[in-house]
């Protein structure tokens, strides 16, 4: 009996990255993978190599901050397997913010893809686990949801404000004896197309900088941060909510 | 293949209660176990119970507070199974604290268990493991090294060190470039010995307060803080470091 046998998984921004490696994982211990993306072209390709390794995965296409987006996605989840199990809020934004020069259009963007969606998706995906029995919701915030970043005031905003939403949902599921399970995840710097893209924004200096704070000296893995939400997903975990894993080299510990 | 194939372990206060059904576990993913104690009669019956379920396990007299003996468990762990690769720091009591009427005799054996142990077990895991090219050590802590009880001033000091011990042992090793992980696990009450003989130190109201607290409503098992100890043993959490699992049904999630 695998890790994940038969639990129906959702997972956004599930593409590339921490996402598809988590897609991937929970396949191979048996469960059934639904990704979203807002790119329909790598979207649909990503699950095919889902289902080319043997899998049952399919890809929907999704703008999480869409309001009326959601209750569809999860309709089509629950047409397609019968049931949700597994929520992953996965999909984000790594916008860097100038604190001086930003406007509240960037603000806003950053809040609407790391924040409101991880609101709509929890609202949306516990309204159809209370049906099923119960479930695991996993909320990717980041060592950022942790410590501060000078570069990055409305990311760390974001990832923040996941942190304490996932506490406060986690209690709310268990207040209604929902049995559905509610804790964040907060990886470190990890080698993805996300932070690839954000490297740009730095300096040499912070480049420096970051390097210094990973006491353990390299990124991590995509892998890495998947593991962790697969021992969230599964019934091992059965006792944990509203708590945080960090999976961050060291990089919050001092 | 298990997840901690032919990994050698060793677990403190490895008789019963989390200790114990962490070395079951471990054995049921592939892993070697040493258990000690300081019982023997209690310690050779459980060793007993793992090797009848086919595991290969081992059990080793020990008081956790004795400095020299330190030293003699694991030099009886390496000639037995040739190296160390998992260390639990498991052994403690549940003394409560009058703060007003207690002394220091009282501080210092509730630290002695609880805290210096740990401080020992770790200085020596690290001079075995970095022989044998890493490991994972994993200090059990308590939700109560992370919110304040009034009945437990000594515990709480004694579990709140462990804490940050563990931040430290673990910033230690990356500096060394040991491959050696240190993480704290924060197990909420669990349905344990160490509990059911501090529940007398419970009068009601302390109860219908801890049951409040406990926001899913009932306590943890054994098996519930062993899944997350096992995931801190295994190269699944090879990214974590100097970090902190938290199992405890929302207890300190508000």
């Amino acid at each position: 009996m695998a890790r994940m046998q038969d639990k129906v998984c959702l997972i956004t921004g599930g593409t590339g990255g921490i996402g598809y490696a988590s897609a991937e994982l929970m396949c191979k211990e048996g469960g059934k993978a639904v990704i979203t993306d807002i790119r329909p072209v790598e979207g649909e390709a990503s699950a095919q190599t889902l289902r080319d390794q043997g899998y049952d995965a399919t890809f929907i296409e999704q703008d999480v901050t869409s309001e009326s987006r959601w209750p569809e996605v999860i309709a089509e989840v629950v047409a397609l397997y019968g049931r949700l199990d597994v929520l992953v809020n996965n999909a984000g934004v790594g916008a860097g913010t100038d604190l001086e020069e930003s406007d509240l259009a960037h603000w806003r963007f950053v809040q609407s893809v790391n924040m409101e969606a991880v609101f709509m998706g929890t609202q949306n995906a516990i309204k159809q686990m209370k049906l099923n029995g119960g479930g695991s919701i996993i909320n990717i915030s980041s060592i950022e949801g942790i410590i501060g970043d000078p570069r990055s005031a409305a990311y760390n905003a974001s990832k923040g404000g996941v942190r304490l939403f996932t506490k406060s949902a986690a209690l709310y599921c268990a207040d209604k004896k929902y049995n559905i399970r509610v804790n964040s995840v907060h990886p470190g710097f990890t080698k993805t197309p996300m932070a690839e893209n954000v490297g740009d924004l730095f300096g040499p200096a912070d480049m420096e900088r970051i390097q210094h704070e990973i006491v353990i000296g390299h990124m991590a893995e995509a892998i890495d941060q998947a593991y962790g939400i697969l021992f969230l997903a599964t019934d091992e975990s059965r006792y944990m909510t509203g708590t945080e894993l960090i999976i961050d080299g060291g990089y919050t510990c001092h | 293949m298990g997840r901690v194939q032919d990994k050698v372990a060793l677990i403190t206060g490895g008789t019963a209660g989390i200790g114990y059904a962490t070395a079951e576990l471990i054995g049921q993913e592939g892993g070697k176990i040493v258990i000690t104690d300081l019982r023997p009669v209690e310690g050779e019956a459980s060793a007993q119970a793992l090797r009848d379920k086919g595991y290969d396990a081992t059990f080793i007299e020990q008081d956790v507070t004795d400095e020299a003996r330190w030293k003699e468990v694991i030099v009886e762990v390496v000639e037995k199974y040739g190296r160390l690769d998992i260390l639990v720091n498991n052994a403690g009591v549940g003394e409560a604290t009058d703060l007003e009427n207690s002394d220091l005799a009282h501080w210092r054996f509730v630290n002695s268990v609880n805290m210096e142990a740990v401080f020992m077990g770790t200085q020596n895991a690290i001079k075995q493991m970095k022989l044998n090219g890493g490991g994972s050590i994993i200090n059990i802590s308590s939700i109560e090294g992370l919110v304040g009880d009034p009945r437990f001033g000594a515990y709480n000091a004694s579990k709140g060190g462990v804490r940050l011990f563990t931040k430290s042992a673990a910033l230690y090793c990356a500096e060394k470039k040991y491959n050696i992980r240190v993480n704290s696990v924060h197990p909420g009450f669990t349905e344990t010995p160490l509990l059911a003989g501090a529940a007398d130190l419970f009068s009601p109201e302390d109860e219908e307060r801890i049951n409040r607290e406990i926001a899913v409503g009932y306590m943890a098992q054994a098996i519930d803080q062993a899944y997350g100890i096992l995931f801190l043993a295994s190269d699944e959490s090879r990214y974590m470091t100097g970090s902190e699992l938290v199992i405890d049904g929302g207890f300190t999630a508000h």
